[in-house]
């Protein structure tokens, strides 16, 4: 997993070249296309870099949330703007000059690490068996370093609060729109009617075995908020007003889980966060639960975007 | 493993990229957008499920196999609902042209 | 057995890679729709062999999702790229 080979070069090119057309071609649509393709290469390429996690992660959202996302983004950007002048020749040769630093600097760090790498891995195994998890990548994010994640999730929220606040003063806590399938009862919404269980079952099961095995919470949550889009592009579910008070306890559950459990810390375990002895396991599962159906609401409802019908007082 | 399993495995394998083969040169080849979906949809359709064939023996226990056998469902009523969906794309640029 | 599913995996990689020049090429956004059916496909197909040659089981499961995000790619996809319908705004629960 870890020699480098003919079929891996292959691969990187691969990638490389996607990057370079979905870089180059001037069609929005067409760029979203070849972004959503560089997404699934590069899901291929943690597998071979033995990141397994990070693929299921890469698969999950890099293919159609963030393509659905970005072509939404789009056709917003160009309805309200049709005629803003694209960028100048000097904005996009500061942007490439940028990109390229980066790159560099990134690259140099691979191909220069310091010294003995700095690494925390060893110590992080070594710790592994208190948790009571058997996947490593689990245990930092919900347990090593859990302040971390406990804070992403609050910043999900926040995202989901700023594309809200794109809503029109009257449509506010009303419902965002989707396209309303053209054939009701066409192949759409038969594919809205047989998929979503599947991938329910498929979404909850790897948010439970991220616990010994790659997956967890992220990536569960994002299976199932895909084929709650799914349901709502069919016409199979509809899509909810955002003032709904059943939505927002499932929108918050995750980090108030977290905070909740985080506070109890100080009682039972003398620090902000700490897990009691023996129990660490069923709380990280629990907090793991709540973060699923948090992540699933808050990621379908950022690719749904904001209100914009109904609830006009 | 027996040399029969083996020898199974190389040949369902091999058919299987076989016709991924063939569904390449279906979508290089062909000149309609129709055909091309066509040669995508079904081809590397039917070379997965010679894949996923020729894994099965191979595959650690039974909650492995039965994923194999699942992803390749999956796959198939995917793949061909996405079809459908291409081509009735296909069809309303062309009523709209 | 392990070498060979791994050179399968690599000409599937290559096939999808050839396919995709010709895509991403199509002038129609329905013929590069049909990028995320051949990258899904060929990518599972890859995946699985890697699966069982590397003794990865955890693989099994970035196909079962990549399974899935395909499909629903491919339905956004389309629903994204297709002319507005008349009756777009109405909506169930309105």
């Amino acid at each position: 997993m870890t020699a480098i080979s003919a079929p891996d070069i292959g691969l990187v090119l691969l990638v490389l070249g996607v990057a370079a057309w979905t870089t180059a071609v001037r069609d929005a649509f067409a760029a979203v296309i070849g972004f959503v393709a560089y997404g699934l290469l590069l899901a291929l390429l943690w597998v071979r870099l033995g990141a397994i996690d990070v693929a299921l992660t890469e698969a999950a959202i890099g293919s159609g949330l963030t393509g659905m996302l970005l072509l939404r983004a789009g056709a917003r950007a160009k309805a309200t703007q049709p005629t803003a002048a694209p960028p100048g020749k000097l904005l996009r040769l500061a942007a490439a000059v940028l990109c390229a630093t980066v790159a560099a600097g990134l690259a140099s760090l691979v191909l220069y690490p310091p010294g003995p790498a700095p690494s925390l891995a060893p110590a992080a195994a070594a710790s592994l068996p208190a948790t009571g998890l058997g996947n490593p990548v689990t245990a930092v994010l919900l347990a090593f370093r859990a302040f971390d994640t406990f804070l992403e999730k609050v910043v999900l929220l926040l995202a989901l609060i700023g594309v809200w606040s794109l809503a029109a003063d009257g449509h506010w806590g009303g419902a965002p729109t989707l396209p309303w399938p053209a054939d009701r009862g066409g192949a759409l919404t038969f594919l809205a009617k047989i998929l979503p269980p599947v991938g329910i079952v498929v979404g909850l099961y790897v948010f439970w075995t991220g616990a010994d095995h790659p997956g967890g919470a992220f990536q569960g949550g994002a299976i199932l908020s895909a084929m709650w889009l799914l349901a709502m592009l069919g016409g199979v579910a509809s899509v909810p007003p955002v003032e709904d008070a059943a939505l927002r306890l499932a929108l918050v559950a995750g980090a108030a889980l977290f905070l909740a459990t985080g506070l109890a810390g100080f009682w039972v375990a003398d620090a902000f966060l700490a897990y009691p002895e023996g129990y660490a396991k069923a709380l990280i599962i629990g907090i793991e639960a709540a973060m699923t159906v948090s992540v699933a609401a808050t990621l379908a409802l950022l690719v749904a975007g904001p209100p914009a019908r109904g609830v006009r007082r | 493993m027996s040399l029969v399993v083996a020898l199974f495995t190389l040949i369902t394998v091999t058919a299987g990229a076989f016709f991924f083969l063939a569904g390449t040169v279906g979508l290089l080849r062909f000149p309609d957008t129709l055909t091309r979906l066509h040669a995508l949809t079904k081809a590397d359709n039917l070379g997965l499920g010679l894949v996923v064939l020729g894994l099965l023996p191979w595959a650690d226990g039974l909650f492995s196999a039965l994923k194999l056998v699942c992803i390749w469902l999956l796959v198939q009523f995917a793949g061909a609902t996405a079809a459908q969906l291409i081509a009735q794309l296909v069809r309303r640029g062309r009523s709209h042209a | 057995m392990n070498s060979f599913m791994i050179w399968v995996a690599a000409f599937v990689l290559a096939m999808v890679a050839l396919g995709l020049i010709r895509i991403l090429r199509g002038p129609a956004a329905a013929d590069r729709v049909m990028a995320v059916q051949l990258l899904g496909t060929g990518g599972i197909a890859a995946l699985l062999l890697l699966a069982i040659a590397t003794h990865v089981p955890a693989l099994l499961d970035v196909a079962m999702t990549l399974a899935l995000l395909a499909a629903f790619a491919s339905a956004a996809l389309v629903v994204a790229a297709s002319p507005a319908e008349p009756d777009d705004a109405k909506g169930a629960g309105e």
